[in-house]
């Protein structure tokens, strides 16, 4: 038995997001950006930030989703570092950095903190919702259906997501192998033989996704490729979860647009932090984290 | 109409001297289910390329003479139409499958024809049902086993439900038993369906009883088209290396004519009285918890030193995931030759990653006294130049007998040198190891290149390594092995000499074991036969 590959790649689990159809899957992950995008409050980019990771949970991905925070983090650090030191807004200076010749005074202010801050904050969303996607939600119903409309295009994608676990496997299988080589005393074990060692692997690992490519080629024109024809339409009656969680990217859309258009949970940071009452925004994050979260709450039907 | 007809074939592969197909004529009839064999590289692969109209659309090259799958030339067809009427199963099945679930990939094939989407839901039913994968439909391609790829392979290959099936090898991966299934699988579309086959295989006991007619390629020609037992005399005669271990014991014995089978072949020791009785029950091997150090020999003598390879209480439990390994103890003795069998995923490659030092055990240790070779599964991983003298030196060449493909691309050579030059490799140039773990080295081989690997392999314990080899070639395992284990999920169930091991059980048991029901440990055809042979040790049964 092989060991897993760490890839990011979908698998049918027993979750209501799995079990609802791709497209209207993929649209609830999409819906949970805009929540993100739309707002500045620190309470409700929190509670969506919160959301998405209780969400990552219940679909069962929490694991990879951690992963993915960390892989955030190492991000959203230098969101934030770039935005203090680069920006010269914001009134409150935390530090002072002295006279920086062309780029003027060094000060270092809290709103630009603030401001990196949120930012890093909806980048990670935007992340981690995107893992959740491309973890729950089937690449190949997804592409099926754009194949109707490109069959060769979504095919082609359809190939690159199958290959990219197979390329994994192949790279780790190549470098187990030259692990088992005995060192020569041409390479040694310096830097430079190091360097010469990992060359030689990547080149036998082009070497086999070409070996591969052409396989694949090989099977796809037996299975018809060729033909190009479009995938048929299908007609499938709508699950409860289809239903549930089209209803609530539909309800998260329409709560974000509102909060915007109300300015229900305002929140500025230049030229200095001020904030609007807190209520409406912990109403406005109970209400957008609820509306996300409720349709994991009904697990009929959801085994494979 | 023939389901496969070849007029005169021809065909040379692009940049290639010699023709990899000559002259062959062939007509296969609706509902046969045919065996090719002949050694690697002699045209069968080819052969099977041919007929799915790959060479020469896909693979370009030369092509004379006429070749028609139900009346469509091949020229004329692209494979995408061919592809109407053939269903093609290659050996690596991880390269078949295209698409991310099981259900887009039987999906595929019917929806490229422009099949409706009520036919395509009922064609994946059909064919998920009668390949017995429909409870893989909604996994992911990529988390099938070994095996189970292969199923789901054939199945995407069958789905437009075509005449002919075409297979190149479909077993070489498979444990005994997954293989086993799958022959079965296809006798049953051939019988049941009456689905043309055309199956490539090596080891030809497996699928033999079952064929129809068997074709054997030699040079890229046709040598000899017959019933099995007509080819079983002629391989007698012709080609030795093509027959099965029971033809084999047969014709060591003396009996004629070669049997097609274990039952045919009890059946025929029977009516003569030649069966012999088993005085001991077989059954497995017992546990044997030490390992008290059998001989020392070569190099390794008088050291002192202990087992080359010590494994105390291993456990691999994969994050989030199985535990592989389940605390498993195994010392080799210096100059001992392991076989390690079980089914695919029982742990056998895990267990030889271990000992390499490639894992590290989550709980257990793992002691060596020196270097572990490892040989993993794919020998081409090995190969990093253009040139096989750019891989190894001169004298390390020669010392492999590889000195004459010097000047020649690794990926050029066959099966059995990629083998030898990939065990050189591993084994490097100075001291030798210690141990050397192999890990299924035989797949896809010819038995001429087994024979060849394993006295290879019996030298080098001779010197004084230990040798590991994870097997799922029972007749393999025999030829070489004097210690056999036999792992299951993550556990050794079984430890005890090859005869032992192999003389009882149903799958992990050699052909002349099976026909001779483990009688005095024989597992090859030549201690078979001495047994047939030397009257004082035949009991003949009342």
């Amino acid at each position: 038995m092989s060991v897993r590959t760490s890839l990011f790649v979908y698998r049918r689990h027993a979750t209501p997001l799995h079990a609802a159809r791709a497209g209207v899957g993929a649209a609830w992950c999409l819906a949970l950006v805009p929540a993100a995008l739309a707002n500045d409050s620190p309470i409700v980019l929190t509670a969506v930030l919160a959301t998405v990771l209780t969400a990552g949970v219940l679909a069962g991905v929490g694991w990879e989703l951690w992963r993915s925070l960390r892989v955030a983090a190492i991000v959203a650090v230098p969101i934030v570092a770039v935005n203090v030191l680069v920006s010269r807004q914001g009134l409150t200076v935390f530090a002072r950095l002295g006279d920086l010749g062309p780029f003027g005074q060094g000060d270092l202010t809290v709103e630009a903190l603030v401001y990196g801050a949120s930012i890093a904050l909806k980048v990670t969303i935007l992340m981690l919702a995107t893992t959740i996607a491309s973890l729950a939600v089937d690449p190949d119903e997804l592409l099926r259906g754009a194949r109707r409309l490109s069959f060769r295009s979504a095919l082609t994608v359809s190939l690159a997501t199958r290959m990219l676990p197979v390329l994994a496997g192949d790279a780790r299988r190549l470098a187990d192998a030259q692990r088992t080589r005995p060192t020569t005393e041409a390479d040694g074990d310096s830097r430079a033989g190091r360097a010469r060692r990992r060359t030689r692997l990547i080149g036998a690992v082009v070497a086999s996704s070409l070996d591969r490519a052409l396989d694949v080629a090989a099977t796809l024109e037996l299975r018809g490729f060729a033909h190009g024809r479009r995938a048929p339409r299908r007609h499938r009656v709508l699950s409860r979860h289809d239903v549930a969680f089209a209803v609530s990217a539909v309800a998260l859309l329409m709560l974000t647009l509102a909060g915007k258009l109300s300015d229900f949970a305002p929140f500025h940071t230049y030229p200095e932090v001020r904030s609007g009452p807190v209520l409406p925004a912990c109403a406005l994050a109970a209400a957008l984290a609820l509306v996300a979260l409720l349709p994991f709450a009904d697990r009929r039907g959801i085994a494979p | 109409m023939s389901a496969l007809c070849f007029e005169r074939v021809t065909y040379t592969y692009p940049n290639a001297e010699r023709p990899a197909l000559r002259d062959v004529t062939l007509t296969i009839e609706p509902g046969e289910l045919c065996v090719l064999a002949g050694l690697s590289g002699h045209g069968k692969s080819t052969l099977l390329r041919v007929a799915c109209g790959l060479a020469p659309h896909f693979h370009g090259g030369v092509f004379a003479g006429r070749a028609s799958v139900q009346g469509r030339d091949t020229r004329e067809y692209p494979p995408a139409r061919l592809g109407e009427l053939t269903g093609v199963l290659f050996q690596d099945p991880e390269t078949q499958l295209v698409m991310g679930s099981v259900r887009a990939e039987l999906e595929l094939p019917l929806e490229s024809r422009g099949e409706s989407a009520a036919a395509v839901a009922r064609g994946v039913e059909e064919v998920a049902l009668a390949l017995g994968v429909d409870h893989l439909l909604e996994r992911s391609t990529h988390e099938l086993s070994g095996g189970e790829q292969q199923r789901v392979a054939l199945a995407a290959a069958l789905a437009g439900q075509p005449s002919l099936v075409l297979l190149d090898e479909p077993t070489s991966q498979l444990d005994p038993v997954a293989g086993d299934e799958l022959i079965g699988l296809l006798r049953r579309l051939n019988q049941e369906w009456d689905t043309t086959i055309l199956l490539c295989e090596h080891r030809l006991e497996r699928c033999l009883s079952a064929a129809d007619r068997v074709i054997a390629m030699h040079d890229g020609a046709l040598a000899h088209d017959g019933a099995p037992a007509a080819f079983l005399a002629w391989a007698e005669r012709e080609a030795p290396a093509l027959l099965t271990p029971g033809a084999k014991l047969f014709s060591l014995a003396g009996l004629q004519p070669p049997p097609v089978g274990v039952k045919q072949a009890r059946a025929r020791l029977r009516e003569r009285e030649l069966l012999p009785k088993v005085v001991e029950p077989q059954g497995q091997a017992e546990m044997r918890v030490d390992h008290a150090p059998r001989r020392k020999r070569g190099r390794f003598w008088g050291r002192g030193s202990g087992a080359p390879v010590e494994v105390h209480g291993v456990w691999f439990e994969m994050p989030r995931g199985p535990a592989v390994l389940r605390g498993v103890d195994l010392s080799l003795q210096p100059g001992e030759a392991v076989a390690l069998m079980g089914r695919n995923g029982a742990g056998k490659s895990t267990l030889l990653r271990h000992m390499a030092g490639l894992l590290a055990p989550t709980r257990g240790s793992v002691k060596s006294a020196g270097r572990v070779a490892l040989l993993l599964q794919n020998p081409g991983d090995y190969f990093l130049h253009e040139r096989v003298d750019q891989e190894l030196s001169a004298a390390a060449l020669r010392s492999a007998g590889l000195e004459p493909f010097a000047q020649r691309n690794p990926r050029d050579l066959s099966g059995g040198e990629r083998q030898r030059l990939a065990l050189a490799i591993v084994c490097g140039e100075g001291e030798p190891p210690a141990a050397l773990a192999l890990d299924e080295p035989t797949r896809g081989m010819d038995r001429e290149a087994k024979a060849i690997l394993g006295a290879e392999l019996r030298r080098r314990a001779e010197e004084g390594q230990a040798v590991v080899v994870a097997t799922h070639d029972p007749e393999f395992a025999a030829g070489f092995a004097e210690r056999a284990l036999l792992l299951a999920d993550g556990r050794i169930v079984a430890d005890g000499t090859a005869a032992e091991l192999l003389s009882g059980g149903w799958y992990f048991a050699t052909e002349t074991a099976r026909i001779l029901g483990g009688a005095d440990g024989a597992l090859l055809p030549e201690q078979g036969a001495r047994l047939l042979r030397a009257p004082g040790l035949v009991e003949a049964q009342a």
